[in-house]
């Protein structure tokens, strides 16, 4: 987490890099300030179809050969868009890497936009939203965040309404491309193996040139404080019952996100800062475990906190045992949150959160891709040394900060509680047909 | 910059391979880039050995070995390894038992302590089968509403006819519901003992270090008698193509699973037939599938080929996420593809392209330490030799186009093909349209 060199192009690109030479590799991300945080009414959604849209070509990189160039050198590349950031990476053989650099370059302001591409995309995305709707928990978090959320863009999944991705238009993406992808609202972070001075000259010459144009100005409406527990019931088939309790949490840069990282921790189990390096730590002694799983209320149970700009949600999400309701899962749930609430954690318990913390960075930077990635996610939320000073932070925290934590923010009148109740309705017996 | 690559592949040079007296087979290989350790195994312990009518046997015992031993109750397991931010599991397929964990490097006797009591000295306390059933039931559930799950589990089924290939390792209620503690006690008695484990450790520890410490928890090991694998049914070729749908009330999307028998990992056939794979639903945005489904006609979020080779056979299948209304569209579209590999072939370019990403990704697959532990288990479960990942790029380079069209051939045959789709009902008219189209 040491040695990072940091610095900025003339026209604004922010740039972040790291020299590791432990495998012949290097890992280029492209990181925009933007995602559904930055949405509007009417137009949910556009952040990710962008996103899409960013491999269908440019003039010197037609979409037929944009997805066979990284292939092609053995490099893996994707793109993910979230509340606040949408990010591109592209991971080569370290002498390859100078396509990385070109392409992202390049489609930083040339990207075509065709309206026959995007006519083609718009049903994509529509599959990619239907894909998710055939599972419980996915239409529940749509439900719960709609009942959080009423006047934040946060409201809404980053996939977007489905009456916003049928109305959106080629002219709409492409007035978001361009006011959101410029190099003042971006940060381009490099980790592995080259020579830090050689990459600085590289991306000057690459990324240099591009024209400088104005920071976009987005402030998302204010969410009025939360005046009273909400509840959101949904049905569908199975013979299931889920359930997802959420309460308005802290932003990153707050003080008290720390706390609420230790009170994650060993209330539903350490949640993970990598994207690559899968799988976490599992959470069988988490106190909700204890409580639920192992008293044969639920069947799993699994919490999150997400490091955002504004104030998001803490989400516990339980799948209820068939035989139990999930009126007795969220009162096993609730006396849980009352224990936190009335008596101070022992010191033990913080200290075991520290620890899992520690694997969980030394399971991520066993790979390449993951420590470029750390490069820039703190930055799209706080700064960089939200990442480098985590563990530090977390060592901070005292039982007195965890008990007002609770007392803050896990009050009632603070949540949503989700429940998906199953119809009992199952899938039907098939026939075959032979077709000789 | 090119020839420095290769030193960091895994090779005879720096993995040491080397068997206890017991029978246990080590692997293990350093890596001091990051202060952990990963671990990887296997027992012939799988659900090939399960009666048909308790299906979920060797799957159910293999969750059970953690749920208490002669020396730690379930909480005190999880314990130890959660407190030490480490991790462990177990899995069933249908040849083995797998488990997988990690741990910091300095906590790696813990992890192997914990693995050898789960091994060896499991208890299965009655209260926690009881709980475990009822997570298991509740998975079957949750399978039973999950679409691609549904077209899975079927298209193995009419591939592989009375085959542990065709049936679900988790089970199936009914099966599950049969199963007693003394069955979960014996099924461990009989089939885990130290003979067909292999173990492979990679990460911040010598190689001695790691084979002194697995000798330490598991070198006293003995388990005399255990059974031989059964042998399986032939695998047989379909007669006739086989369609089926399974109606899934109450959901939007429609997952379908077109495919055929693929071949087994130690074929002849496998390098040609995984590049041919890689052309026709892998390479940049899922290869020419993806092209034709996602990228031209828009009709499909997810739609790409996969190849997948065992020991006594394998599949190769196409498989799309699909609105219910372009269904038909979709099967045709991949059908017209399907004809164009085993008629025309891959062109030189194409099969390049391939051959050079294989070739490229090597290092970037095996950079962390679960990447090698798998490449590691790969090499010893079929046999591939310590040198393969440096013989690698010769094997790859060595396909030519002739080879792949002569393989899709062998495999491909568009009459006799199993079509499964999972989702809403089928609509009446095929034409039926899509609003969002």
């Amino acid at each position: 987490m040491d040695e990072v060199t940091k610095t900025q192009l003339p026209n604004g690109i922010t740039i972040h890099l790291k020299e590791i030479h432990t495998a012949p590799i290097i890992s280029h991300w492209v990181w925009y300030r933007v995602g559904s945080r930055n949405e509007t009414p009417g137009q949910t959604g556009i952040s990710h179809w962008v996103e899409h849209m960013q491999f269908k070509g440019t003039p010197t990189f037609p979409s037929s050969v944009l997805d066979k160039a990284i292939s092609r050198e053995g490099g893996v590349w994707n793109a993910f868009t979230h509340l606040d950031w949408t990010t591109y990476y592209e991971t080569l053989p370290a002498e390859k890497i100078d396509l990385a650099l070109n392409l992202e370059a390049d489609r930083m302001v040339n990207s075509l936009f065709d309206p026959k591409e995007v006519e083609s995309e718009r049903t994509v995305i529509i599959s990619e939203r239907e894909q998710s709707e055939n599972e419980p928990f996915a239409r529940l978090d749509e439900a719960v965040q709609m009942a959080a959320f009423r006047a934040h863009p946060y409201r809404h999944e980053v996939i977007g309404l489905r009456e916003d991705l049928l109305k959106i238009q080629r002219d709409d993406l492409y007035r978001h491309y361009r006011t959101y992808y410029t190099p003042s609202n971006a940060l381009v972070a490099v980790a592995g193996d080259f020579d830090t001075a050689e990459m600085l000259d590289r991306l000057a010459n690459i990324y240099g040139p591009l024209p400088a144009s104005p920071l976009p100005v987005h402030r998302p409406p204010a969410e009025p404080p939360a005046d009273g527990e909400q509840r959101v019931e949904l049905t569908g088939p199975g013979k299931t019952t889920y359930l997802r309790i959420a309460y308005h949490s802290p932003a990153a840069s707050s003080p008290d996100f720390f706390a609420f990282s230790v009170l994650d921790s060993l209330l539903s189990g350490p949640t993970s800062l990598n994207m690559f390096g899968g799988g976490g730590i599992s959470n069988k002694t988490s106190r909700l475990y204890r409580a639920l799983v192992e008293r044969e209320l639920a069947v799993s149970v699994h919490g999150g906190l997400s490091a955002t700009i504004d104030p998001f949600l803490y989400d516990v999400n339980i799948i209820v045992r068939q035989d139990r309701s999930h009126e007795e899962a969220l009162a096993g749930f609730d006396d849980q949150i009352r224990r936190l609430q009335d008596e101070r954690v022992r010191d033990e318990e913080i200290e075991r959160a520290i620890k899992q913390a520690r694997a969980l960075f030394a399971y991520g930077s066993e790979n390449i891709t993951n420590q470029a990635f750390w490069l820039g996610y703190a930055e799209m939320f706080a700064d960089y040394h939200w990442f480098t000073g985590y563990l530090e932070h977390l060592e901070r925290v005292t039982p007195d900060d965890v008990l007002r934590i609770a007392q803050t923010y896990l009050r009632p009148e603070n949540r949503v509680v989700g429940v998906y109740l199953p119809t009992g309705e199952e899938a039907e017996e098939e026939i075959d047909d032979e077709i000789d | 910059m090119k020839s420095t690559s290769w030193k960091h592949l895994p090779g005879p040079d720096d993995t040491t391979r080397v068997s206890l007296s017991n029978g246990i087979m080590i692997l293990t290989r350093s890596n001091f880039n990051s202060p952990s350790v990963s671990l990887g195994g296997y027992i012939s312990a799988g659900s090939m050995f399960d009666p048909p009518e308790k299906l979920g046997l060797a799957h159910f015992t293999a969750l059970m070995l953690m749920r208490g031993t002669h020396r730690r109750s379930f909480q005190e397991i999880y314990e130890v390894l959660e407190s030490a931010g480490a991790s462990l599991g177990f899995g069933a397929s249908v040849h083995n038992v797998n488990f997988g964990g990690r741990a910091l490097a300095e906590d790696l006797p813990l992890l192997l302590q914990i693995l050898a009591e789960s091994l060896c000295q499991p208890v299965f306390p009655p209260e926690q089968v009881e709980r475990l059933r009822s997570q298991l039931m509740t998975s079957l559930a949750i399978r039973n509403q999950d679409t691609g799950d549904l077209a899975d589990m079927a298209f193995e089924e009419i591939l592989f006819p009375n085959h542990p290939y065709g049936r679900p390792e988790d089970g199936h209620p009914e099966t599950l519901e049969r199963i007693t503690r003394e069955d979960l006690a014996n099924f461990h008695q009989r089939h885990y003992g130290p003979d067909t484990l292999v173990m492979v450790i990679v990460g911040a520890v010598e190689a001695d270090q790691a084979v002194d410490a697995v000798q330490q928890a598991l070198g006293a090991w003995d388990n005399p008698a255990p059974q031989r694998p059964p042998s399986l049914p032939p695998v047989q070729p379909l007669q006739a193509t086989v369609r089926r749908h399974i109606t899934v009330p109450g959901k939007f999307q429609t997952d379908l699973v077109l495919g055929t028998h693929g071949p087994r990992r130690v074929s002849p056939d496998f390098m040609a037939a995984s590049l041919g794979n890689s052309i026709l639903g892998q390479f940049g945005l899922m290869g020419r599938i993806g092209d034709v489904v996602r990228e031209k006609a828009g009709l499909a979020y997810h739609a790409h080929t996969s190849l997948s080779a065992s020991i006594e056979g394998g599949s190769w299948d196409v498989s799309a996420g699909v609105n219910p209304a372009n269904l038909q569209r979709a099967i045709d579209l991949i059908l017209s593809e399907l004809k164009r590999f085993i008629q025309e072939g891959v062109t030189e370019e194409e099969l390049r392209d391939s051959q050079a990403n294989y070739i490229g990704r090597l290092p970037l697959s095996l950079e962390s330490n679960a990447g090698v532990v798998n490449a590691l288990l790969n090499i010893e479960r079929f046999q591939l030799g310590l040198d393969y990942y440096q013989r690698y790029p010769d094997l790859v380079q060595s396909v030519t186009t002739d080879m792949v069209l002569e393989t899709a051939r062998r495999y491909w045959n568009l009459d006799r093909l199993a079509v499964v789709s999972a989702g809403p009902e089928m609509p009446a008219d095929p034409a039926a349209v899509n609003d969002a189209a």
